[in-house]
């Protein structure tokens, strides 16, 4: 299985190829990558809700302990089965939504790798898996809204998400890796079973602030809210998909795998109801400012994550059922809603809602589609949507602490969505005809057949609940959430209680507040200036502070002067290793001074040339002089019986004297030699530099920290190895690891050198080209 | 700068050129027992285009190079470097484990070391013929 998860990735690389075959029926055989998926998954369904959790073990790094787990049970089934299910119905409509754009291909391979990483990310048992496929959703989504790179906004969105999810995908890894040291464990299976209660270990409020920051910023809380509604310029199906069905629950189902084991204290319940019920009347509130209809659902979709989160604060066995339920419910109908958002986009040109207007017979499958969709999303019986807002409404009531808060902010919540709903029902499809940038027709099957089928979805599990096996699938969900066996029965008619007469009312007000809409908007307007000092201004300010620092710290570190360079590494250099020389360890000065007379004038040519070094005038002579001194270290290398590193050494100084000349060359002469006050701070500097690495060595030599490993690789390079060259077996065999880092390294130089060298010179007309090709014919012969 | 163009240097590069070469060969080959290795080869053979470089420039060199671009070069080091990590894979031994086999009727003991040496000896050549040949080139483009 973790095969064909994994093997996603490798369709999503060949997707270009496939559209280059397939042409404009690519979506479809894409499609059925998620199809068969959702097939196994269905397959796997009754051993999971009737025997309990599978898990698939596949070892990657055993010498580490990690491996690449897939844990289905009824928690990733049922996120395992949205992703599949609504990813085969959107790559069936963007197939039609995008249908000709030249960059599809591009579109498949991100939106492909994007399924796959959210696939591992709710299968994943490893919590090391878990994060790397949480990282890989985050990275699929930057490239998806941006997936209009011409647009300055597209771009700009795009990188605002990518912040505000990897800065809380940091926040996630320390949680993780505290989770990881807490527990003694790496895999969610193993951290289920323990013993001991994580609750009372010392670093659970740490690790759950970083956790909850993590999933709080992946799925749009409050007060992160922002990114979601500017990743609305993405192409629609992205929207649909990512940004209400799937990426934006991946912090929603990370509270939910976790709340057995870290949920129920009070800080826990604190945060988790009063950041969820604030997101959810945030949401709710902002959604009705807006009439592009994009826009209305990002708000919206705002408003359930922040449900979903309230509810898993709760933590009742009522907010369990009503945290399933209205999770299936929500992926159903919003990821409906916004394909037809996507219809009315593409049929008319305009996203504006008030633009829109008697849409009905011209459009009249979406318009079906749309009233479906939007009745469930406002909660109306007997739509599925209507389950879900009931528990929801059960759950608030049931709640222990700040009870009377979540209840308010629920129903508010619900009647500024019930509003919402109808302006996406009927604002478009009734009333006068507008103008519309484009003559609106039906849309094509391919962009019907998904939406159709959520919104039929909708209907049939909200008229039989008991069907389809949805009560097994929700009752396995919510046992894992609770974390312990929990029996589901949805139904649609609970009697007469105070959750249906809070419903009846919040639909009332709710119809009144679309009624007037245009009226409360033009007055909500004065909150605008208001509006702009939201939490999207603090991460602007962030940004440009951020840019303002580092603009002043290049300025003053990187000024481009390879001596300030090369100082500032020395005085660094100097005062730390100095620091650790004169303090940690005294320094030894204990040598003997058996000296033969070769060896003195192999030093007194090294200090000659490179005393001679500083004071010539003429580059070329300081070249010299240190190749000298290069030379006469590769003697030194000799004589102390290291062939291998005096051939090195002599050849690397030859070539380096080479290319330094090659370079040097081409340099005017010296404008200006330094002052007498800049010669006294660089000898200073070089001569304590001097000074450092004489006691270095002399302390190096003197210490024993632990025992040398020169005999063990003397010992084995020939029996193990089967070399007697020892520094050619370390090289080649023993560190070959290192040598392989050091060969890309070589040749990223390499390749940089040759690329500054090149780019600059790239002839910038035919004409220059032929006139250039022309000199190098000519140049051999005219020296 | 360019091209020296004295006969003395230009004789002796054309026949130092190819002694240079086979020598970098022969140090490639006996590096694993005996002072050598890909990365000193390497060098030698650097050394040995360098030198041919310095007496005949950079058109003359690319003439005798043919079709190898020394960016070709590197990319081949490379790959030899990763291709010698894949036969321990095989085997289920941990990653770099060093294979070796005899050719039977040479008696030559082939091995992964070797490959990676090879590698070693590409990527370093082609690494510093191409810096020397664009600084050159750079030299050649100024009016």
């Amino acid at each position: 299985m973790q095969f064909a998860v994994l093997m996603g990735f490798v369709l999503a690389a060949l997707a270009p190829m496939l559209h280059r075959w397939f042409a404009d029926r690519t979506s479809l055989v894409l499609a059925l990558f998620p199809g068969l998926i959702a097939a196994w998954l269905f397959s796997q369904a009754p051993m999971v809700i009737n025997d309990g959790p599978v898990l698939l073990e596949w070892q990657w790094v055993p010498s580490l302990g990690i491996s690449l787990t897939f844990l289905l049970d009824g928690l990733s089934l049922l996120f395992g089965l949205l992703i599949t299910v609504i990813g085969t119905c959107v790559l069936v409509y963007a197939g039609g939504y995008l249908k000709g754009h030249p960059d599809i291909a591009r579109f498949y391979l991100a939106l492909m790798a994007f399924m796959v990483s959210m696939l591992g990310l709710v299968l994943a048992d490893g919590l090391v898996t878990l994060f790397i496929f949480w990282e890989l959703t985050s990275v699929t989504s930057y490239l998806l809204i941006g997936f209009n790179h011409a647009d300055l906004q597209a771009r700009k969105s795009a990188r605002q998400g990518l912040f505000v999810t990897f800065a809380g995908g940091l926040a996630l890894m320390a949680g993780l890796v505290m989770l990881g040291v807490a527990s003694d464990s790496w895999s969610l299976t193993d951290i289920r079973a323990m013993e001991t209660d994580l609750r009372e270990h010392a670093l659970y409020t740490p690790m759950l602030i970083c956790l909850l920051l993590g999933a709080f910023t992946k799925s749009a809380q409050f007060p992160f809210h922002f990114w979601l509604p500017n990743a609305m310029a993405a192409p629609t199906p992205v929207s649909a998909y990512l940004h209400s069905a799937t990426m934006v629950k991946a912090g929603i189902y990370l509270l939910a795998r976790l709340q057995p084991e870290l949920g129920g204290t009070s800080l826990w319940v604190g945060v988790l109801s009063v950041v969820g019920a604030t997101t959810l009347l945030v949401g709710a509130f902002l959604a009705i400012h807006h009439t592009n209809v994009k826009k209305l659902l990002a708000y919206s979709t705002i408003m359930a994550l922040g449900t979903l989160t309230m509810l898993l604060g709760i933590g009742t066995e009522y907010a369990m059922t009503a945290f399933v339920t209205f999770l299936l419910a929500h992926s159903m109908y919003k990821g409906a809603l916004f394909m037809v958002a996507g219809n009315l986009d593409h049929e008319t040109g305009t996203k504006d809602v008030t633009a829109m207007g008697g849409l009905r017979p011209l459009m009249p499958v979406t318009a079906m589609i749309a009233l479906a969709a939007a009745l469930s999303l406002a909660g109306v019986p007997p739509l599925f949507g209507f389950i879900g807002k009931e528990l929801k409404f059960e759950a608030a009531l049931g709640a222990g602490d700040y009870r009377s808060l979540l209840v308010i902010f629920a129903f508010l919540g619900a009647v500024l969505t019930i509003a919402v709903a109808a302006i996406i029902a009927l604002r478009p499809f009734y009333g006068t005809r507008h103008h519309t940038p484009k003559a609106p027709h039906e849309a094509p099957l391919s962009m019907l057949i998904g939406p159709g089928l959520l919104s039929v979805g909708s209907i049939a599990f909200g008229i039989a609940p008991g069907a389809f096996g949805v009560n097994a699938l929700l009752t396995s969900a919510a046992s894992a959430v609770s974390g312990e066996p929990m029996d589901i029965t949805l139904s649609l008619w609970y009697g007469v209680n105070l959750a249906l007469v809070m419903s009846v009312v919040s639909l009332a007000l709710g119809f009144l507040l679309f009624k007037y809409w245009d009226d409360v908007r033009a007055r909500l307007s004065i909150l605008a200036p208001a509006m702009r000092r939201g939490p999207e201004a603090g991460y602007e300010g962030l940004l440009n502070g951020m840019v303002v620092f580092s603009e002043w710290q290049t300025r003053i570190l990187q000024n481009g002067y390879m001596r300030n360079y090369i100082l500032v590494m020395l005085v660094v250099l100097i005062a730390l290793i100095g620091n650790s020389i004169l303090l940690r360890h005294s320094p030894l000065l204990a040598f003997d001074l058996d000296v033969r007379f070769h060896e003195v004038i192999v030093v007194g040519t090294m200090t000659m040339s490179a005393l001679f070094a500083t004071v010539t005038r003429s580059r070329l002579g300081a070249v010299v002089s240190v190749g000298i001194m290069g030379f006469s270290i590769a003697l030194v290398f000799i004589l102390f019986s290291a062939p291998d590193l005096g051939i090195t050494q002599l050849l690397v100084e030859t070539l380096t004297v080479i290319l330094l000349v090659l370079v040097l060359f081409r340099l005017p002469r010296f404008s200006h030699l330094s002052t007498s006050l800049e010669r006294i701070r660089d000898g200073s500097v070089a001569a304590m530099m001097g000074i450092l690495i004489f006691l270095l060595i002399m302390t190096a030599w003197s210490i024993d920290q632990f025992e040398s490993i020169s005999t063990y690789m003397v010992e084995n390079s020939a029996p193990l190895a089967y070399g007697r060259n020892i520094v050619n077996v370390i090289l080649v065999d023993y560190r070959a690891l290192d040598t392989l880092g050091e060969m890309f390294v070589l040749a990223l130089a390499a390749i940089g050198v040759i690329a500054m060298l090149k780019l600059r010179h790239e002839p910038e007309s035919p004409r220059t080209a032929a006139e250039s090709s022309k000199s190098d014919t000519q140049e051999p012969y005219d020296g | 700068m360019v091209k020296s163009g004295t006969i003395i240097l230009n004789t002796a590069a054309r026949f130092l050129m190819p002694l240079q070469l086979m020598f970098s060969v022969f140090l490639l080959l006996r590096g694993h027992d005996e002072p050598g290795g890909g990365f000193i080869a390497g060098l030698v053979a650097a050394g040995a285009f360098t030198l041919y470089l310095l007496a005949f420039g950079v058109s003359a060199t690319k003439e005798v190079l043919r079709m190898v671009d020394p960016r070709d070069l590197i990319g081949v080091g490379l790959l030899l470097g990763m291709v010698s990590v894949v036969p321990a894979w095989f085997m289920g031994q941990p990653f770099l484990t060093a294979q070796w086999w005899t050719i039977p009727v040479i008696d030559f003991k082939a091995s992964t070391p070797l490959i990676f040496d090879i590698g070693v000896y590409l990527a370093v050549l082609g690494s510093v013929i191409g810096m020397v040949m664009a600084l050159m080139e750079v030299d050649k483009d100024e009016p």
